[in-house]
């Protein structure tokens, strides 16, 4: 590794430190031990009654707490936790001074069904509507409620904990919320405006409106026993995607200052594309050619062809037509090669982390990368026959891993995908 | 620095050659300059009692989303939204332009989630009269909600309307964080086409001030205007900030890539800077402001000052503190004639500069208590600043095209 700039002549970008939670645990170790190993982190949800829906399990993560709870709060935590693994990690600035901007993906921030039911009790009489709710909300009763539910609070406290510069900003591209951080630092480093960037993805909303939302969209699974084998990408019984909690930390460095600290370099982030699909608010555009543009973007601006990469971290959500359409655009970008290259889907084990999944398995394929090992597609006993991938099913594989493309798709017709490599290209 | 995304020399300079505005003043830039003008106030103090906000003025959604099956899969504040950018877009003289629209890049500030408020009042209705079963709530949310008004409330779903709508398949990035997140989609779109990452963004915001789901979360915090309207800096004994609806969206363009399709600017956008005031102590903010104002690129014209201030405290008198040593630039507040529109106050801001500089003319100061003074001559130079209610500032430099 000697080349400070890229082929286009931009720097190149490394990631110097990274903090993961899912449901499987806490931390990169434990995480990926337990992924490599084929477990499952879904589980019957415990955290509010079940009665009633159609999909009971999720990937919950249920060893944090916080209180009052609230999603936005444990996505809050769970931010905290991660990005105080990755900046240990990096070694990077000083406490509570890191010398970067802050990009947090990060879910819609609302108020929730637990805070409304308070306010509900606060009324005092049987008939309610907003006017008596607007009635009693002031004077300061439930002025922590203002600032814990305001869609720039969870950005806001961890840019004062960790002392990001500058204004952080919090973004949402649905699914591919995660990748989009991540992006955004890279492109803030090749501009030249900042050596660092933390790059930030969480996503703690399981609770019960979330799950019908979902659920009346028919997009999640409802193969509830045993909750283990819910999450089924790439196999024939799919039926549907798994909600999950988790979030990932980044931080993002140019190559040079990396190297002028002596920094471990984890990995290099080659390649971003993002491309809209207007096709429909939930569905992809038949002809596949927003996410086969977004591939190709991708390809393009790292630099590199088809034949260079060795991995694919697919979305692979396990809904029947995500991974179809996966399946068909990822053919016709790579060709032949869509058969050949390994793929999995870490949604198997972990499910869906919405918000956080592009950076969840972005650290994910920097752990691939680092331990030449392939994490398994479990729950992959009968495949689709039409879905030709190379799945690397049940269990994990080494592999030579040189680079990886991660996607994300989501809805809005977000499309982003990421390359990452061992080495600058 | 980090937070700083001024044009650098061997940049491009980056144009606002489109302008949609659709507000409580009316649609289209004639009607917002012709109220301005007159200092004309749409505001409504009775229909969401005891607070005040500034209501949409109606428009016919059809000529910009001529579907209606598209129109009904939206809530109003997507809608507003759907429609400001299609308004931008045929201000730009691109609307239905493929091979602009194909490859242009859109920035959206956005809130979201408007409520269905009688699915909300129903189950709390009947959770006080005693339903209490362990599944009530699943229950009545799996029996109650329409399927598609989660795709109604999600927040990246305004630029996903917008892109289905007009046909948009360059990329889409939505920021979240209330008035600055309007601040900081125009500071990346601006970043990035002046490094050449870009040539053309579709930048902006759209907020439903009419909606008592948001009142209540304001109201948690005390923020809300009530009984009778005021000008914002004449709230000091009666702080808050009225709601208002409006959608501003702006077309920023390279300037090669505008002359070569011969469209006029409006004016350019020659810097956007944003911070995190702690706004622990009193002055922290206002010197946050102070210290973006430094950043601005040296200004040497005929200057005035748009501003978002919301008429909340302490953040009002906060930035009333900045302006007082600034007070040789005509000054305008955007939160007394259009009310507070969160997210899209910034871009509206912009708008407005823009407007202003293209017209010749800051316009009439609409103020009681003498912060706003008059402006002679055509301004060249307009600072658009925008400091949130609770976190989050920002601020722009528009200037005439020379």
């Amino acid at each position: 590794m000697t080349a400070p700039r890229d082929k286009f002549g931009r720097p190149v970008v490394v990631v110097t430190g990274m903090g993961i939670m899912t449901s499987l645990g806490t931390g990169k170790a434990d995480n990926w031990s337990k992924l490599v190993a084929g477990e499952s982190g879904i589980r019957t949800i415990t955290r509010f009654p079940i009665d009633g829906l159609k999909t009971t399990m999720a990937g919950t993560v249920d060893f944090v707490s916080v209180d009052p709870f609230s999603s936005t709060a444990l996505s809050e935590r769970m931010a905290e936790i991660v990005t105080e693994e990755a900046l240990e990690q990096a070694g990077i600035g000083a406490n509570g001074d890191f010398p970067g901007p802050l990009f947090l993906a990060v879910a819609p921030v609302e108020v929730e069904w637990p805070q409304r039911l308070e306010l509900g009790h606060a009324v005092g009489k049987p008939d309610i509507n907003y006017d008596d709710l607007l009635r009693i909300s002031g004077g300061g009763k439930f002025g922590a409620y203002h600032h814990r539910f305001m869609f720039g609070s969870v950005a806001a406290y961890l840019a004062e904990t960790f002392g990001t510069k500058g204004s952080p900003i919090s973004l949402s591209t649905a699914c591919a919320s995660g990748a989009t951080s991540i992006q955004l630092g890279v492109e803030a480093i090749r501009r030249g405006e900042t050596d660092a960037a933390l790059c930030v993805a969480t996503d703690g909303t399981v609770n019960p409106e979330a799950l019908v939302r979902f659920s009346l969209l028919s997009a999640l699974s409802t193969q509830n026993d045993p909750p283990q084998a819910a999450s089924r990408p790439f196999s024939k019984n799919r039926d549907g995607f798994v909600m999950a909690e988790g979030a990932g930390a980044l931080v993002l460095e140019s190559y040079e200052a990396a190297t002028a600290r002596g920094a471990k370099i984890l990995g290099v982030l080659a390649g971003c594309g993002e491309l809209t699909d207007s096709f429909h608010r939930t569905r992809s555009s038949p002809d596949g050619k927003p996410i086969i543009g977004c591939m190709n973007k991708t390809l393009a601006d790292a630099g590199m062809e088809p034949g260079q990469i060795d991995h694919i971290n697919a979305h692979g959500t396990a809904t029947p037509e995500n991974d179809k359409m996966e399946f068909n655009t990822t053919s016709a970008v790579f060709g032949e090669l869509a058969q050949k290259i390994p793929v999995t889907s870490n949604k198997s084990m972990v499910g869906h982390t919405i918000s956080a999944a592009g950076a969840v398995e972005a650290i994910f394929s920097l752990l691939t990368l680092e331990h030449q090992r392939i994490p398994p597609t479990i729950n992959y006993d009968n495949p689709d026959p039409t879905i030709l991938f190379n799945v690397v099913g049940n269990k994990a594989r080494d592999a030579r891993v040189t680079a990886v493309m991660s996607n994300s798709f989501g809805f809005g017709g977000q499309n982003a995908s990421l390359i990452l490599t061992r080495e600058p290209a | 620095m980090t937070e700083n995304s001024a044009t650098k020399p061997g940049q491009t300079e980056v144009w606002i050659t489109g302008i949609g505005l659709a507000t409580s003043l009316g649609e289209g830039l004639d009607a917002n300059w012709a109220a301005l003008q007159e200092r004309r106030i749409n505001v409504d103090e009775k229909g969401f009692a005891p607070c005040v906000v500034h209501p949409l003025m109606p428009v016919s959604f059809d000529g910009q989303i001529p579907k209606k099956g598209d129109q009904r899969q939206m809530e109003a504040w997507q809608r507003i939204g759907t429609y400001a950018a299609g308004l931008a877009l045929d201000s730009a003289g691109i609307k239905g332009n493929k091979d602009i629209l194909a490859k242009i890049d859109m920035v959206v500030a956005a809130g979201g989630g408007e409520r269905d408020l009688n699915v909300d009042s129903g189950v709390l209705t009947a959770e006080a009269k005693g339903a209490n079963a362990p599944g009530f709530l699943n229950e009545r949310l799996m029996s109650d909600l329409r399927p598609t008004l989660f795709l109604a409330q999600l927040s990246n779903l305004l630029a996903g309307n917008i892109a289905i709508v007009h046909g948009l398949g360059g990329t889409s990035r939505t920021f979240m964080g209330e008035e600055v997140a309007g601040a900081d989609a125009a500071r990346i779109a601006l970043a990035r086409i002046a490094s050449g990452e870009s040539d053309i963004a579709l930048v902006g915001g759209s907020h439903n001030g009419e909606r008592k789901d948001l009142l209540v979360l304001y109201e948690f915090g005390d923020f809300n205007l009530k009984d009778k309207f005021a000008p914002v800096w004449a709230r000091k004994d009666h702080a808050g900030f009225a709601l208002g609806s409006a959608g501003a969206f702006l077309v920023l363009e390279s300037k090669a890539h505008a002359e070569a399709r011969g469209a006029k600017p409006y004016a350019k956008l020659t810097s956007v800077v944003a911070d995190l005031a702690k706004r622990k102590q009193p002055g922290d903010m206002a010197a946050t402001l102070e210290k973006l104002w430094a950043k601005l690129p040296r200004r040497e014209g005929k200057g005035a000052i748009i501003s978002g201030a919301t008429g909340a405290e302490p953040a009002t008198s906060e930035e009333r503190s900045f302006l007082k040593g600034h007070a040789d630039f005509p000054v305008r507040a955007t939160g007394t004639m259009f009310g507070h529109t969160m997210e899209t106050q910034f871009p509206l801001g912009i708008a407005l500069a823009a407007l202003s500089i293209s017209r010749g003319a800051l316009f009439p100061p609409n103020d009681s208590t003498g912060t706003e003074i008059d402006m002679q001559g055509a301004p060249t130079q307009i600072v658009v600043v925008g400091a949130g209610h609770w976190r989050g500032e920002g601020m722009a430099l528009v200037e005439a095209v020379r």
